[in-house]
């Protein structure tokens, strides 16, 4: 596989804040990534470095096999929608789609043209003039149609309602295929994008957290509950990310995929086991400390 | 819905199960052609590399073959393995469930099997 993001102990210091702290990893080239984290994780530093608006303090950055600072081969093969884009003051919304077409090598002019219908967004208007959410459409529109080797969208859909999120999503499964390319997705709504995320990484403090095939990381924590000191009996020896208590009843979150033995011990205790949904475990990830020492032991 | 995912549970196992869940009832009759997996990702809104693993993991499996620049076809005799599969997970998926949600509620071996035939003869 060829990678077309490598970093290597990269950190990204400020005055006294560390915002990307000795992180490595690669992006393989083809695949939808999600690069999720909580706010302030150090996910926008990173794509800030990537997409060479920031300088790195320390460490290696390659995209596309070469340095992306001042590096037009690279530059033009990637595409960053940002949720906190500006624009020029009299830019209309064709005015900006016309700039992308000079911009990005593959832009499709007749895709751009279908994904502003589907997002309902009227050409004429100036930039400055828009809703929240069709301002936010108008990055999809680009980040799609520029058809960009490698495609960044950061939190690209404020203010977008249920609906052009789920058409976004769609577009996008539906053009990857016929197009592949690397995406790099991050966002806050996992349970939404997941299962269209490949492989998922996860930043915390400033760290990689989790680098794994979204598929695998499904697999990795479940839930047992019953009677609270039957659910203790069962967690002994093992790594619990999260306990709830109600009454006498208690449920865990337990690191790992249930062998037969547990299983076995736990239709024994009448105990429940169920899966754990990947929103609900990279929040329990994100929001324990101790585990990203424990998963990197 | 139906054709929505289970995001707790790998959704290649998922897709690989509702192939079999079509070949068992008959919607995907043996040599017949399965759906791409474009067709597969743009339906269920997920990964097509993530279809295409659930594809491949009934390949590997023999339940169903490719045909090189055609597609995927369901493998002759796919059904009766999938059918002979299931029984053997039917015995602990359905049966001894069943014993143990009885017992929870004081029900009898004796009165469960005539509970069994009650249900039969109102078919």
């Amino acid at each position: 596989m060829t990678a077309v993001v490598e970093v290597s102990r990269l950190t990204k210091s400020y005055r006294d804040v560390t915002a990307v702290d000795d992180v490595s990893f690669a992006i393989e080239a083809g695949k939808i990534y999600g690069l999720l984290g909580r706010n302030g994780a150090g996910k926008t530093t990173l794509m800030q470095m990537i997409t060479a608006q920031a300088f790195p303090t320390i460490g290696e950055l390659r995209v596309f096999g070469e340095s992306p600072f001042e590096n037009n081969r690279v530059l033009s093969r990637i595409c960053f929608i940002k949720e906190s884009q500006k624009y020029p003051d009299n830019y209309r919304v064709a005015d900006v789609l016309d700039l992308c077409s000079d911009l990005f090598p593959n832009w499709d002019r007749d895709f751009a043209d279908r994904l502003v219908e589907a997002f309902r967004l009227p050409p004429k208007r100036q930039m400055r003039k828009l809703s929240r959410g069709m301002l936010s459409s108008v990055g999809i529109v680009a980040g799609l149609a520029s058809r960009a080797p490698l495609t960044i969208f950061d939190e690209p859909y404020l203010g977008l309602d249920a609906a052009s999120r789920s058409l976004f999503y769609e577009l996008l499964v539906e053009d990857y295929a016929e197009h592949p390319r690397t995406v790099i997705l991050s966002t806050h709504l996992i349970d939404e994008v997941s299962r269209i995320l490949e492989h998922v990484i996860v930043i915390n403090d400033g760290r990689v957290l989790i680098d794994e095939e979204t598929d695998s990381l499904r697999n990795r924590a479940f839930t047992v509950s019953g009677a609270t000191a039957d659910v203790e009996a069962f967690a002994k020896g093992k790594t619990v990310l999260h306990r709830e208590t109600l009454g006498g009843l208690a449920s865990a979150i337990v690191v790992g995929n249930p062998g037969a033995d547990d299983r076995q011990l736990a239709r024994s205790l009448r105990l429940e086991l169920d899966n754990v949904p990947l929103q609900q475990l990279i929040v329990h990830l994100t929001s324990r400390k101790s585990y990203g020492k424990e998963a990197k032991a | 819905m139906e054709f929505m995912v289970d995001d707790s549970r790998p959704i290649f196992v998922q897709i690989a199960e509702r192939i079999e869940d079509d070949i068992v009832e008959g919607r995907l009759p043996e040599e017949s052609q399965v759906p791409s997996t474009n067709q597969f990702a743009s339906f269920y809104r997920i990964n097509p590399a993530t279809a295409a693993k659930g594809v491949n993991l009934l390949v590997d499996q023999g339940i169903l073959y490719k045909k090189r620049g055609i597609g995927m076809f369901v493998a002759p005799g796919a059904k009766a393995r999938l059918m002979d599969k299931r029984k053997e997970r039917f015995f602990e998926q359905y049966v001894m469930t069943m014993l143990r949600e009885a017992e929870k509620l004081g029900i009898t071996v004796n009165q469960l099997t005539e509970m069994i035939q009650k249900g039969a003869n109102h078919r």
